[in-house]
């Protein structure tokens, strides 16, 4: 290294430390907004992350039971000592009435096994002394099977990946194995590729919808492109709520659009639109229209409309000036705006909830219904888990592709 | 919509086609906002068009019904509230965002703009949980604390589109002049880039009172909200006195996207 290199590092250096204090003052603006995103954004977020592997139920309501296991070869059934710890574990759990919880838990890996928890927690308060082994076993086979004792080992980790598994319909066998779970509980993977499904097509319609308006505002004259923006701007700053309450009413079986379909003619008898697929799409798409129309509208905007021109007198075809010359300038702002509406697309909630059928309920009405119904939350956050990681890959595409100051509001 | 004149018939065929098919949408986008108006001044019970006779029973019925009432009042408090804090924290994180020394820029800028993207079941589900370790879940601090996060990238967004636009030179003169940071700021920064924070205040009370989701997971029947009273509504069975809540609604609505279309014209002109 010369001298001269040394003199400009040390130039550079003395330049960066001049400017920190306007850094810093910068920062600090911004301070107190990172710091409320951060406590009540980011850490809810963080949490639902740590709800999705947390495990505390076997822990807690079998310590004793997991001390005894740690010397148990996990081939046969265990010896007498981790059956006295059971016992002495699940008496305290049927005091502080604890042993529903684990019982509920148990389950999930092993049906049957939140009733036979309960059943020798009764045992347990009536017995009067050990051995415990065969009172277990009396109880049920499963007690002396070592698959139902290496789920119990397995469940006293602290961190789980059973709900993890479960949201993408895997399951872990009592050996460690992994496989895809059949039949009627693989439900998950399904409801994913619905929910990845529904928003592809609303991202299709509205661009094929869209497109054609995008383009009509920027050769329309004034006053009427500025009542066509109006057109464009009021629905998207209209509350989602009501707009989803428009299209129940809309779409009832007596409702407005089977009137006018029956008094045109076009059907004989009352059509099911509502609680359909068709209501949820078409529902869905009219919400995002906006939002796919505003980008492509700022690119189109900035087109000179003597490109086509050019295009033509140059010897051009209608079709292949707008395909060669037209149509590729846009794309920023076709990617800009579908990405935008696959994104939005993918968390819906409201709408399918109140338009669509059973059939048509996204990973958001699943995750609700764990919460609310099931009060299984590693499940629900699981599935949060999944649907956060597809819509942040996309929010990564989107912000190499467009930038988060590109994003305008109106 | 001129055509040049070396236009060939089906080019102007299809060119007829493609604007007949932008009205089309035009109507499509705005048709089913106005629906719900007749229907709520209906006498009937029933979602059918043309309406037969109109009242104004259901309004009566609304504004009678001290559920509505309660619904209202607690959807404004928190919609004031989350107003409030995400104005002000919103502007100056801009303030700070705008300056050229801002470190990290395209980093902060994507995490200040994430809660728009992030799905909104994800941001209920996760405040519910971590909320309820601090007992703030049907509480209406908790509720606003949600809302404010949500409504936050909204005045980010208009206050920096804004700030682009604002000569800093004017700040700078009024510092060299002697004015104190803090007055400079008041009298000359913060008027010139009122029409900014006034949309983002508007976008952000918007955000609030239109909620559904977070508002369902954070509130009791006492903190319910509007939107969570006629999300209820509706999953139940859907009744004419729903009508009349989302006609207001919709008139809110319009009166706000006036406000700031005036607010945008003035800024532009």
């Amino acid at each position: 290294m010369t001298d001269v290199d040394i003199d400009r590092i040390n130039i550079f250096m003395a330049v960066r430390r001049a400017a920190r204090p306007a850094r810093r003052s910068a920062f600090s603006l911004a301070l107190p907004l990172l710091v409320l995103l951060a406590d009540a954004f980011v850490a809810p977020i963080l949490y639902l992350l740590v709800t999705a592997v947390a495990n505390p139920e076997t822990r807690v309501v079998l310590p004793r039971t997991l001390v005894a296991l740690q010397d148990w070869d996990g081939k046969s059934a265990p010896d007498e000592p981790v059956y006295a710890a059971l016992a002495e574990d699940l008496k305290v759990a049927k005091d502080n009435s604890t042993a529903a919880l684990l019982g509920k838990r148990l389950n999930y890996e092993i049906s049957g096994m939140r009733s036979r928890v309960l059943a020798a927690a009764r045992m347990v308060e009536r017995s009067n002394g050990g051995p415990y082994k065969e009172k277990f076993v009396q109880l049920g086979q499963e007690w002396a099977s070592p698959e139902t004792w290496a789920v119990i080992k397995r469940d006293g980790a602290p961190v789980t990946p059973y709900y993890l598994l479960t949201a993408l319909d895997l399951r872990q066998g009592p050996d460690g194995s992994i496989a895809l779970v059949h039949g009627d509980q693989a439900i998950f993977l399904d409801v994913l590729g619905r929910t990845l499904f529904v928003a592809g097509l609303v991202t299709l319609f509205t661009l094929l919808l869209g497109y054609p308006v995008a383009y009509v505002l920027t050769i329309a004259p004034r006053a009427i492109a500025g009542i066509m923006m109006l057109m464009v701007l009021l629905p998207l700053w209209t509350s989602l709520l009501v707009r989803t309450t428009a299209w129940v009413v809309l779409l009832q079986s007596d409702g407005i659009i089977n009137d006018i379909l029956l008094g045109l003619h076009l059907t004989d008898e009352q059509l099911q639109l509502i609680f359909t697929r068709f209501g949820t799409v078409t529902a869905m798409t009219h919400i995002q229209l906006p939002f796919t129309i505003l980008p492509i509208y700022s690119v189109m905007r900035a087109i000179p409309a003597t490109q086509l021109r050019a295009a033509r007198s140059l010897g051009a075809g209608p079709s292949s000036a707008f395909w060669r010359v037209y149509a590729p300038q846009t794309l920023p702002g076709v990617v800009a705006g579908c990405l935008m509406t696959f994104i939005l697309s993918l968390g819906y909630y409201i709408t399918p909830a109140l338009v669509g059928g059973p059939r048509d309920q996204m990973v958001s009405n699943f995750i609700s219904v764990y919460i609310n119904r099931d009060l299984n939350w590693g499940l629900a956050a699981s599935l949060g888990v999944v649907l956060l990681i597809v819509t942040l890959a996309i929010y990564l595409l989107f912000l190499r592709l467009v930038g988060a100051d590109k994003i305008k509001l109106g | 919509m001129w055509l040049p004149s070396y236009a060939t018939p089906s080019e102007r065929l299809l060119r007829t086609l493609v604007v007949m098919l932008a009205v089309a949408v035009l109507l499509f986008l705005i048709a089913p906002l106005f629906i719900i108006v007749p229907l709520s001044f209906s006498k009937d019970p029933f979602f059918t068009l043309p309406v037969r006779e109109y009242s104004l029973r259901w309004y009566e019925d609304f504004f009678g019904n001290a559920r509505w009432m309660t619904a209202i009042f607690n959807s404004a408090v928190a919609a004031v509230a989350t107003t409030i804090l995400a104005t002000t924290l919103g502007t100056l994180a801009a303030l700070g965002i705008s300056r050229p020394d801002f470190p990290a820029r395209r980093l902060v800028m994507a995490l200040l703009i994430s809660p728009m993207i992030v799905p909104i079941v994800i941001v209920a589900v996760g405040s519910y949980l971590f909320f309820g370790q601090f007992g703030l879940t049907n509480t209406r601090s908790g509720l606003v604390l949600a809302h404010t996060a949500l409504a936050t990238p909204f005045v980010v967004i208009t206050v920096t589109a804004t700030l682009s636009t604002y000569d800093t030179n004017l700040t700078r003169a009024a510092l060299s002049l002697g004015a104190p940071p803090t007055s400079a700021f008041f009298r000359v920064t913060l008027p010139n880039i009122m029409p900014g924070v006034v949309s983002g205040a508007i976008f952000a009370f918007a955000t609030s009172f239109d909620e559904v989701v977070v508002a369902l997971f954070m509130t009791a029947a006492e903190q319910r909200t509007l939107p969570v009273q006629m999300f209820s509504g509706i999953r139940d069975q859907i009744n004419p006195t729903i009508m009349a809540a989302a006609t207001l609604l919709l008139a809110l609505s319009v009166i706000l996207f006036f406000a700031l279309a005036f607010l945008t014209r003035r800024r532009a002109g």
